[in-house]
């Protein structure tokens, strides 16, 4: 039997040939994870709850049907989940204290179908508090550290978020992969922080249903993994029509998986111009160069576009999404679900319920969003708004009749420290500046590392897609992943660095 | 005739807009899969979409949207074949996500019209503005605990139709003419069963009031009115307080107000308004609905015949007078029943017969058309018994009578009681015979001139038959008999 | 750019968001420096511009009318702080 550290180690793709060729159970595998957790977890902060015992038993329903012969897509894998997603009988929080004994008496759909498939779920991870964040450090159940470390510098570092937890599981060899929520990059820049792959899909690809709702036209579920083709295969269960979404696109899943290898040639790939922010490294820039450098290696062509309005896609995301997280965590009030602040008046029942139930950053969204929302600001800014929002997705159609694809980079930094950025929210804001463009046009986004920085830190590159062309994107960052051979480990993983 | 209110400073003139909010038939909720119907035990009628559950999402029911188009095609209105849902937010107790999905800036179906009948035979025709979907309200119990109010979600989201009216009313009466005729309209398309006492139909009435000429002033809004009666009510005394306070030199705020009906008057809800910013914007959870128009067309296609045009035809087929025909399609059920009763018979009879003799009697036993104890059938019946002789007209109304008490057949009757009609001659001769033997001295009088008595003996020999005499017959016979002398 | 502190108490108002005196200058600031970077959308000249409220297919679908939920009490009332019977309860609103 391998040991702790050859089992999480592993990519999910071969956990699962593993799994297949019956070189360990699910029950180990399962284990190693659970140990790796119990070791690690205590410093990382990466799960808000851990489901050893359920995690265990469903590893042992998934040894047994293999056994049966009856294995689905990701039986007896071990993943995390982010707590955002409602689990059925298990405490979901989205990481607030409004939430902090909610247990759902049903199931989100995709993690519904990624049981369905098989999946072990070894707990729920930790985030940005309603996955309002670029840090993990609004969390009300703490910061998650980032596995890695700049070199020769223990000081702790950041994840990204809102999918911190995630990334910092999935990068501390803690779970194989995990799911993800992305807003405005919430999977990507995380994703690019802790050296691992994410895929924002398509607006619509998977059901938004069961998920705590952030900001409902830009929410999309998506996995975290630590290749390309892992999150192909988790995507794939992921992904689907769900009628009780009505945002959600009937149209088949194809194999992801099947996408990889597939010839690029002729592939044509745009770079933006405008995704050069000011100040932005001299080392993401070379990478991007050689990013591009080595899609042209691989029979892409490369053609300079131009996506005009790119600049004006963060204040716009900063008028949508708060708009409607005003409005969807109006039910988080005390009155039937979550945590109550008795008073002796109803509407002081609410006031001081959710004064005492959010957070800084939670509350400054649902004010900007009320704010932006409300009777003589409506026209000036949500209008307003929901125009240049139409610009924005004209920009990706336009550069979309030219190109298949294009490439830039995921964020404009690397991970920075716990604790820094936080004095002004508009330069934590400017961490998506990447990533959110493409959230408000609804394209889908694949994140990869490719590269450390002068410190040591990962660098991840985005590859952004038509809609409904996820297939794409995982044959590009599959290149880019081969290309570049990122095997550089993060400084603490289960079985180093406790 | 227009409708004026005396002040101290001369007529004032109202001004009246309704605000209909009419609850959808339908099996399910707007949003949800939990059942509409009305009652059930608490929070039993409750999807977790319902109450709002993180990550719980919207998805439309179709007989909803249905039923809303075909409401705005029984209101000759325009469909909107592209509508989209808004959020109004604000909290409160009874309204689970914080914000009421509703249509705000482009409803499903935009103007149309109303024709109202009034008590002096006219008739106005009063501008729909639009009709909109959204979810209805939880409902809180205040009286079950002296601290404490109760939460039930069992009405929360289901469909409303809230159907908004050109300010065109200029009078008490034609604010309830007008909420009479929308509910009947709804009733004959079945998109909402009309009962304001359970609340599936309320009014929210838009009261101002205006010197003649003069431009619109202030409105107050009077929520919640829940019968047709209050909503005549509210309108008048609510213009008398508007009067009230112009001619003292005052000013009309525009607010919210409750009507009292046990107390006659309106008052603020000045405390409920608070600053109210609904701060709507589109549903980011739901698309915008785009309806077929082969879709809408074949809802037309089947709609049933509405009142109006029914009324039209009544006259127009039937003969009857425009107020018979009227009151007889303010109610489908009635309509039916007079068609089956007038189809192939005297229609005016008919008409006679409904709205006369069977009205009083259902208003008498407390009885609806639905459960009428004369059929429609056995009215036909009976007419047929009375147009082909066998029963007189006076013994109809006997026969009714025990239609009435008792739902049996009129023919039945007729036979089990006897009461054909006698056409025998040699009949009538004899009771002649007997009443002239009897009233010797009348018969003298008679011969000495006296005509009148004529009618007497009409009477004595029909009451001598017990009513069932043919009365041609007997006029006849008697004629020739006094004359033959 | 700040928000005036009136401002600040109607939208904490209305977002039913209890927030201390000692707070306001704070939120003064920083919602005033957001909605302040935010104003650089006014460079963009949108005349004219359809607004669009998502990126998802064009129209929503409609589902049968069919009562395919409800009657589970005792879910929907699992979770509530506070309950009388199969109510929520709530202090007394006062009509």
């Amino acid at each position: 039997m391998a040991g702790m550290v050859e089992l999480t180690g592993q990519t999910l793709a071969a956990a699962l040939s593993g799994l297949e060729q019956g070189a360990f159970s699910s029950v180990e595998l399962t284990q190693a994870h659970l140990t790796a957790i119990e070791q690690l977890n205590p410093r990382l902060n990466a799960f808000i709850t851990v489901t050893g015992e359920q995690a265990l038993e469903s590893a042992r329903a998934s040894d047994a049907s293999r056994a049966r012969g009856d294995a689905g897509p990701l039986s007896g894998v071990p993943v995390a989940i982010k707590d955002l997603f409602c689990t059925e009988g298990v405490r979901t929080t989205a990481a607030s204290r409004i939430l902090k004994n909610f247990v759902p008496p049903y199931e989100s759909t995709v993690t519904a179908q990624m049981k369905r498939d098989g999946a072990v779920f070894l707990g729920k991870t930790n985030l940005d508090e309603f996955a309002m964040g670029s840090s993990n450090m609004t969390s009300a159940f703490g910061a998650v550290e980032n596995p890695w470390k700049r070199t020769g510098d223990e000081t702790a570092l950041v994840p990204g978020g809102s999918s911190g937890g995630s990334a910092s599981a999935v990068a501390a060899r803690l779970a194989l992969g995990a799911t993800g929520t992305d807003t405005g990059g919430s999977i990507r820049q995380p994703a690019a922080f802790c050296g691992i792959v994410g895929i924002k899909p398509t607006y619509g690809r998977c059901s938004r249903w069961g998920t705590v709702a952030f900001a409902s036209s830009l929410d999309q579920a998506g996995p975290m993994a630590r290749t390309v083709e892992d999150c192909a295969i988790l995507l794939r269960s992921m992904a689907g029509f769900d009628v009780k979404d009505s945002t959600s696109v009937d149209r088949p899943v194809p194999d992801y998986r099947a996408a990889i290898g597939r010839s690029l040639k002729g592939m044509r790939i745009g770079i933006p111009a405008e995704y050069r922010a000011p100040g932005m490294s001299q080392e993401i820039e070379a990478l991007w160069q050689q990013g591009i450098a080595w899609l042209r290696d691989a029979g892409c062509e490369i053609v300079d576009v131009s996506l005009p309005h790119t600049r004006y896609g963060l204040a716009t995301y900063y008028i949508v999404a708060p708009a409607e997280c005003s409005s969807n965590l109006a039910r988080y009030d005390g009155v039937r679900f979550g945590e109550r602040v008795e008073a002796d008046s109803l509407d002081m029942l609410y006031e001081r319920s959710r004064a005492a139930g959010f957070g800084d950053e939670v509350k400054r969204r649902i004010l900007i969003g009320t704010y932006v929302l409300s009777s003589g600001y409506y026209d000036a800014y949500y209008l307003k708004a929901q125009k240049v929002r139409g610009l924005l997705l004209r920009d990706f159609t336009e550069a979309f009749t030219r190109v298949d694809a294009l490439l830039t980079p995921t964020a404009p930094s690397a991970a920075f420290a716990l604790g820094e950025k936080m004095n002004d929210p508009v330069t934590m804001y400017l961490n998506d500046i990447f990533t959110v463009p493409a959230s408000m046009a609804g394209v889908p986004g694949l994140s990869v590392p490719v590269g450390l920085d002068a410190k040591g830190l990962p660098l991840g590159l985005q590859l952004l897609g038509r809609p409904f062309d996820e297939e794409l994107l995982f044959a590009l960052g599959s290149a880019l992943e081969k290309a570049a051979a990122f095997t550089h480990l993060p400084a603490v993983r289960a079985g180093v660095g406790s | 005739m227009s409708y004026l209110i005396e002040g101290n400073t001369g007529p004032w003139e109202l001004v009246v807009g309704l605000e209909v909010h009419a609850q959808v038939v339908s099996h399910a909720k707007l949003f949800s899969g939990a059942s509409a119907t009305y009652g059930g035990e608490p929070n039993t009628h409750v999807s977790l979409v319902d109450a709002a559950f993180p990550g719980m999402l919207p998805v439309i029911n179709e007989v909803c949207v249905a039923q809303a188009v075909r409401t705005g095609l029984g209101l000759k209105a325009h469909v909107n074949l592209v509508s989209t849902f808004d959020r109004k937010n604000y909290f409160y107790a009874d309204l689970p996500a914080g914000y009421q999905i509703s249509q705000f800036s482009h409803p499903i179906v935009g103007a149309g019209t109303i024709e109202i009948e009034l008590t002096d035979g006219s008739r106005r025709t009063i501008g729909v503005t639009r009709l909109h979907l959204e979810q209805d309200a939880g409902k809180s119990l205040h009286d079950q605990d002296p601290s404490r109010s109760y939460i039930d979600l069992n009405r929360a989201g289901v469909a409303l139709m809230e159907i908004v009216s050109e300010p065109d009313m200029r009078s008490p009466e034609e604010a309830g003419a007008y909420v009479r005729k929308l509910r009947t309209i709804l009733r004959y398309l079945g998109t909402c069963d009309g009962n304001m006492e359970e609340g599936s139909l309320r009014a929210d009435v838009n009261v101002s009031v205006r010197k003649a000429g003069e431009p619109f002033r202030t409105r107050c809004e009077i929520k919640n009115v829940n019968s047709i009666r209050f909503v005549t009510q509210a309108v008048e005394v609510e213009a008398r307080r508007q009067i009230a306070v112009w001619e003292s030199g005052g000013v009309v705020d525009q607010e919210t107000r409750l009507f009292d009906p046990h107390r006659g008057e309106t008052r603020s809800m000045r405390s409920k308004e608070d600053a109210h910013d609904y701060r709507y914007f589109p549903d980011p959870d739901l698309l915008p609905l785009v309806l077929d128009e082969a879709w809408v067309a074949a809802l037309k296609a089947d709609l049933p015949e509405l009142p109006d045009a029914k009324r039209a035809r009544f006259v127009r087929d039937y003969g009857i007078p425009d107020y018979d025909a009227s009151v007889l399609v303010a109610e489908q059920a009635t309509a039916a029943f007079y068609e089956t009763v007038a189809k192939g018979r005297d229609a005016r009879l008919a008409a006679n017969w409904v709205i006369g003799d069977l009205f009083a009697a259902l208003n008498r036993t407390g009885r609806t058309i639905a459960d009428s104890p004369v059929t429609a059938g056995n009215l036909g019946e009976m007419l047929d018994l009375m147009l082909d002789g066998t029963i007189n007209g006076r013994i109809a109304k006997d026969v009714f009578e025990t239609m009435v008490q008792t739902g049996e057949a009129a023919g039945s009757i007729v036979e089990r009681q006897g009461l054909r009609q006698v056409v025998d001659t040699g009949a009538i001769d004899a009771a002649i015979e007997t009443v002239l033997d009897a009233n010797a001295d009348k018969l003298a009088e008679f011969r000495s001139g006296k005509d009148k008595l004529f009618v007497f003996f009409v009477g004595q020999t029909m009451k001598a038959m017990k009513g069932k005499g043919n009365p041609a017959l007997v006029n006849e016979r008697l004629r020739q008999r006094l004359l033959a002398d | 750019m700040s928000l005036d502190a009136a401002t600040i108490r109607r939208i904490a108002r209305l977002a039913r968001l209890g927030i201390e005196e000692t707070d306001i200058a704070r939120l003064q600031g920083e919602l005033g420096h957001i909605i302040g970077w935010i104003e650089q959308l006014s460079e963009l000249d949108v005349d004219g511009l359809e607004p669009i409220s998502g990126v998802g297919q064009a129209a929503l679908r409609m589902r049968a009318d069919a009562v395919t939920d409800g009657d589970k009490v005792e879910a929907v009332l699992s979770n509530a702080p506070s309950r009388a019977g199969s109510f929520y309860s709530v202090p007394k609103v006062v009509e």
